[in-house]
């Protein structure tokens, strides 16, 4: 097991790598960076003055550089203006837009975004499992019917829009407002139990929303899964010798039908992450969702590249702890090539 | 089954001629494959080729047949939005600004009168600073059909002014309301389709071209090629979808019109969706690579080309296009995420995400719900091209 641990984590350093360097292709791609772009506003209005305090900026941050040198000081493999200082050395960038360090605008994002996607997969989880196994071994009856229909029509259903019209829902019906993170009489008050509650109890609509479609998916695809394996011949056998249906279906069927299941965290997650950051801007929430949004209309690229980063990472933080599960589940993996695929 | 014995072709048989012995042997001709013999049915089935058997599964599948007539019936509109449409795009009412829809009647104080509807009534609430609007029972409109409406350029071709319907003259006709700059929000749902349905079928032929090629050299070469493209899916894979789209469409320059805007989105669609279908065409390519028939080609001088084009992809053309029908409800989704946030297309260019970028404002939302009515559309295409696509995948095999 260690060593499979030491093996996957190995890997997970050039991907790391690339994607980094993905991600920072893709910030660079528009004309021009935000100081750029605001030195061209300053010369048509024909002052000159703060130009060249914002030239100054430019080789703060080294934007003045090639491109290859720009992506290594970013990332802090190559000396920039202070000397190496970046990503590696825990320094987040600067966000030209909110005028501070990146890690001041997003750092009190993050647990919420981690928190908000925790809780979607436990959703999808808790709500996919049972609901799983029921439609599969009561294959046709009603409970079955009612599942796959929802499903589809939750597959179907974009989170954004469903967000947008459990928003109007709510409003319309409750008179409740299910935007925001917690009630506005919370908003800057210490932490209480009261405040926690409205935290948790507004946590309630979005977890479902970011949830609805990977649960879908979930459910189609561990009923697909535990209905092959009902179907086999030692499921028969089982019940020829007089198991009771319970025991029966937990035992086998239902363990081979567990790795897929765990296995398709790796599906999910990307999915998840990208359902939270356009869900959390409907909602209104204060994830990085909406400050991605807004660095990428502004051309923050710092903050945006951090952000893009982040939720990447969160991605293959998950990736990594579903092959761990698997393999704890499943010698064959973590004694075999190491690949799951 | 090509060697089936037709009973008309009797053979002699010694029959007991001059018997004594009592021996009875049936006159009938008599058929030793009688057994092997198929019903005209089965032979029909036996002699079908490969798609023509698919379909018969297909058909068999009645979700899947109706999704793909609801999907063909939507794409019908495409070509044909303006003379659908009751108005133009363009067209602004400046006196009916978030108008709600207009329901159609029949009946007027009890006398038939055939389809129509009633005029609106107009108030503007000061205090609450919302539009509100009656229907006025009094004005009677009568919706035309077959009718000459407000003009537009047909294909941007020829100026035409035939309608299917139009509002009765100096009425008005919003059957779906209008929005916050009294756009006809119908309209806009049809004009809408051009983009939002073609944008994933353009996307998917990018994400095609790509996911074949990348997936085929993969499949076909492995050793080296296939590792590093193997690395490049998983990476790709691993990564939220919807953050990056909106990264690379908010490169998209914003001097570009609409029709570059566009072509770019389906190519951000298409760059950031290959490997779905890379990974499909590989494993097929995979597996169909060890059998015979395909080694028999290669063992014969076949160069790899043909190999793949002429042995390797009939086996799996179907396959993909199962799994390409699935993947474009998602490109679908994606490009009206896109516009809703203001990261895709914009006015003048219509698509439902457009449409839909009204309905960022929840406050208006509340007071004028009908602005979520593009919403309708999108879950009916997505879920059709979902059945259809289940019909396909399950078609795609029919040999199981």
């Amino acid at each position: 097991m260690g060593s499979y641990l030491v093996r996957r984590l190995l890997t997970m350093i050039p991907t790391l790598l690339v994607i980094s360097f993905l991600i920072f292709l893709i910030i660079e791609l528009p004309a021009g960076d935000y100081l750029s772009n605001q030195i061209d506003v300053l010369r048509k209005q024909g002052e000159s003055a703060s130009i060249a305090k914002l030239e100054f900026l430019r080789k703060e941050y080294a934007l003045d550089r090639p491109f290859l040198e720009r992506y290594l000081v970013w990332l802090g493999a190559w000396s920039g203006p202070h000397g190496f200082d970046g990503l590696l050395q825990g320094n987040w960038g600067w966000s030209f837009e909110f005028e501070k360090p990146v890690s001041e605008v997003v750092g009190p994002q993050i647990p919420l975004t981690i928190v908000l996607n925790l809780s979607t997969i436990l959703f999808v989880y808790m709500m996919a499992f049972p609901i799983g196994i029921y439609s599969a071994v009561r294959q046709y009856s009603w409970g079955d019917y009612t599942a796959t229909t929802v499903g589809y029509l939750g597959l179907a259903t974009p989170d954004f829009l469903l967000g947008l019209i459990l928003l109007y829902l709510s409003n319309r019906w409750f008179g409740l407002s299910i935007g925001g993170l917690m009630d506005k009489e919370y908003i800057d008050q210490p932490m209480s139990v009261a405040k926690l509650q409205s935290i948790l109890a507004h946590l309630v609509v979005p977890t479902i929303v970011i949830g609805t479609a990977g649960t879908a998916g979930m459910i189609r695809r561990l009923r697909a899964n535990l209905l092959d394996e009902l179907n086999k011949q030692y499921v028969t056998t089982a019940r020829a010798k007089g198991l009771g249906e319970t025991r029966l279906i937990a035992k086998y069927p239902l363990r081979m039908a567990l790795n897929p299941f765990i296995a398709d965290i790796g599906n999910l997650i990307p999915s998840l992450v990208s359902g939270s950051v356009i869900v959390s801007v409907v909602l209104n929430l204060p994830t990085v969702g909406p400050t991605l949004l807004q660095a990428l209309r502004s051309q923050d690229q710092f903050l945006a590249g951090f952000v893009l980063l982040f939720v990447a990472v969160l991605t293959l933080i998950g990736m990594l702890i579903s092959d761990l599960a698997l393999a704890v589940l499943d010698p064959r993996i973590r004694l075999g090539a190491g690949t799951s695929k | 089954m090509s060697d089936t014995v037709t009973p008309d072709t009797p053979e002699k048989k010694p029959s007991g001629e001059g018997g004594k012995t009592g021996h009875y042997v049936n006159p009938a001709p008599f058929n030793p494959f009688s057994v092997d013999e198929l019903t005209p049915e089965q032979e029909r089935y036996y002699q079908a080729s490969q798609w023509k058997i698919m379909w018969w599964k297909f058909r068999r599948h009645r979700l899947a047949v109706w999704a793909g007539i609801i999907l063909i019936l939507m794409y019908l509109m495409v070509p044909f939005a303006e003379v659908i449409a009751p108005y133009t795009t363009e067209h602004r009412d400046d006196d009916h600004i978030y108008a709600p829809p207009q329901g159609i009647h029949l009946f007027h104080e009890g006398s038939f009168v055939g389809p129509f509807v009633y005029g609106y009534e107009y108030e503007l609430d000061m205090e609450r600073m919302v539009h509100v609007y009656k229907a006025d029972t009094t004005k009677v409109q009568p919706i035309r059909f077959f009718c000459s409406g407000q003009k537009y350029k047909f294909w941007n071709l020829f100026e035409a002014s035939f309608h299917l319907i139009c509002p009765a003259e100096g009425g008005t006709l919003f059957l779906l309301g209008t929005d916050r700059l009294g756009h006809d929000m119908l309209s806009g749902v049809i004009y809408g389709a051009r983009i939002s349905l073609t944008v994933g079928l353009v996307g998917i032929s990018i994400g095609l071209i790509l996911g074949l090629l990348l997936g085929g050299i993969a499949g076909y070469f492995g050793g080296l090629a296939d590792a590093v493209i193997q690395r490049m899916i998983e990476i790709l894979r691993s990564l939220p979808e919807l953050p990056l789209w909106m990264a690379l469409s908010a490169a998209l320059p914003v001097t570009w019109s609409p029709v570059w805007i566009f072509f770019g989105i389906t190519i951000i669609l298409g760059l950031i969706d290959w490997p779905g279908l890379a990974r499909a065409v590989r494993s097929k390519l995979l597996s169909l690579r060890e059998e015979e028939y395909a080694r028999a080609a290669v063992y014969m001088g076949a160069n790899p080309s043909r190999v793949i084009r002429k042995h390797l992809l009939p086996g799996f053309t179907s396959h993909i296009i199962a799994s390409a029908t699935l993947s474009i409800p998602g490109m679908i989704l994606g490009e009206t995420a896109l516009s809703f946030l203001n990261l895709g297309l914009r006015r003048p260019a219509v698509s439902w995400g457009v449409l839909l970028s009204e309905a960022q404002n929840i406050t208006a939302v509340t007071v004028y719900p009908w602005l979520m009515a593009p919403i309708i559309p999108v879950i009916i295409v997505v879920l059709a091209y979902n059945f259809l696509g289940d019909g396909l995948r399950d078609a795609a095999d029919p040999y199981k």
